[in-house]
């Protein structure tokens, strides 16, 4: 597939820096505001689709392989399944880090205000580093779907 | 009366149908998928909608438009929000999945055609 | 002949989804919400996120996330078999 024109290359170059930074503000606030891991990588996905798109997929071949795409869904998942196993010692899915957990360990793990508040990064207990985990999953798979049937376009 | 409150049901009613007939009488397989979406996306609306509460806000507590000690009731129900966030990613995944399947049916047969593929043998 | 009875099926079936969504209970009143009240009073104090939807989705019902996760996962390999590159006879 060619690549499109000159300027929806110039302003997609542009553009991605921003999706990305925009994508890991929505997953890494997963626990404060609206979004979350899914959100947030279906966000970073469509900067990779946006690359895909402009550029052809001579181009985007030296960013991304299909390799690196479905390894980064592995990751994830693996990541996603062993935070669900470390809290085995109470339950399968146990939050062993939220603010009532028996061996306190400090991190993410500050208790709220109960209550509107104004919303504190270092909280959620294991619920960031899901939300990073399933964010890494989201990415590499919705940017495998694309990447590939982009591919598979072409004899 | 009943008829105007319950709009956003009726409107659910009317998209599953919609799909459906897009489903049932349809040959292109683009637009069987097409109507599978639709469909989809009505049942997202109907799990939204069986979980609003007339003028709550939504259920995360930074910057919330509540008071302190506010009862549950000035929240919708975060459940089914939980549970569309689950169905739209698999739709997504299955979506995926099904467009792939129609374009190995047409570089096969040369065609999309439900009832022409049908006939055709590999 | 066939789509006459298709037809017949499909506007009965429309008929019983127009009567449910009547029969519904009204729109901004949800029968039952004990579950769910109990989420939003108590989801902060327990996981200590403000976001109670993201607490349902990762603590709660983490179960379900993990077959959602699945799903993904099995999609994502089942589109990328379909697609692959085989390599030609010689």
């Amino acid at each position: 597939m060619m690549a499109m024109s000159k300027i929806v290359r110039t302003v997609s170059n542009l553009l991605y820096f921003f999706i990305l930074i925009f994508g890991f503000y929505i997953v890494m606030h997963g626990h404060l505001t609206p979004g979350g891991g899914f959100q947030g990588g279906a966000v970073l996905a469509s900067a990779i689709a946006l690359i895909i798109v402009a550029h052809g997929i001579e181009k985007a071949k030296k960013f991304y392989s299909e390799f690196s795409l479905t390894s980064c869904e592995s990751l994830g998942l693996v990541l996603f399944i062993s935070l669900a196993f470390l809290g085995i010692f109470m339950t399968f899915f146990y939050n062993f880090l939220s603010p009532g957990a028996q061996p306190a360990i400090p991190i993410f793990s500050t208790e709220p205000p109960l209550g509107p508040n104004l919303g504190n990064l270092n909280t959620g207990g294991v619920i960031p580093l899901m939300n990073i985990a399933v964010g890494i999953e989201v990415i590499g798979g919705l940017g495998a779907i694309v990447y590939v049937m982009f591919r598979g376009g072409k004899k | 009366m009943n008829y105007l409150y319950n709009f956003p049901f009726i409107v659910v009613a009317i998209l599953i149908a919609m799909g459906f007939y897009a489903m049932m009488f349809k040959r292109n397989l683009i637009k069987i998928v097409i109507g599978l979406n639709i469909v989809e996306s009505a049942v997202n609306l109907f799990l939204i909608a069986l979980g609003y509460r007339k003028g709550a806000v939504a259920p995360i507590y930074t910057n919330a438009p509540v008071a302190k000690g506010a009862p549950a009731h000035s929240m919708v129900l975060p459940t089914p929000q939980a549970l569309t966030l689950t169905a739209i990613v698999i739709g997504v995944a299955t979506t995926a999945m099904i467009l792939s399947f129609v374009v190995q049916i047409g570089k096969h047969y040369g065609t999309i055609d439900a009832k022409k593929a049908r006939r055709l043998k590999g | 002949m066939r789509n006459a009875v298709a037809g017949v099926a499909l506007l009965v079936m429309a008929a019983f989804l127009f009567y449910a969504a009547v029969e519904m209970h009204s729109f901004g009143s949800p029968a039952y919400s004990d579950m769910d009240d109990y989420f939003i009073e108590n989801a902060q104090k327990e996981t200590g996120a403000n976001n109670v939807v993201t607490s349902i989705v990762f603590d709660y019902r983490g179960f379900d996330t993990l077959g959602e996760a699945t799903v993904l996962f099995t999609a994502v390999a089942g589109t990328t078999a379909v697609f692959k590159k085989r390599r030609e006879k010689k």
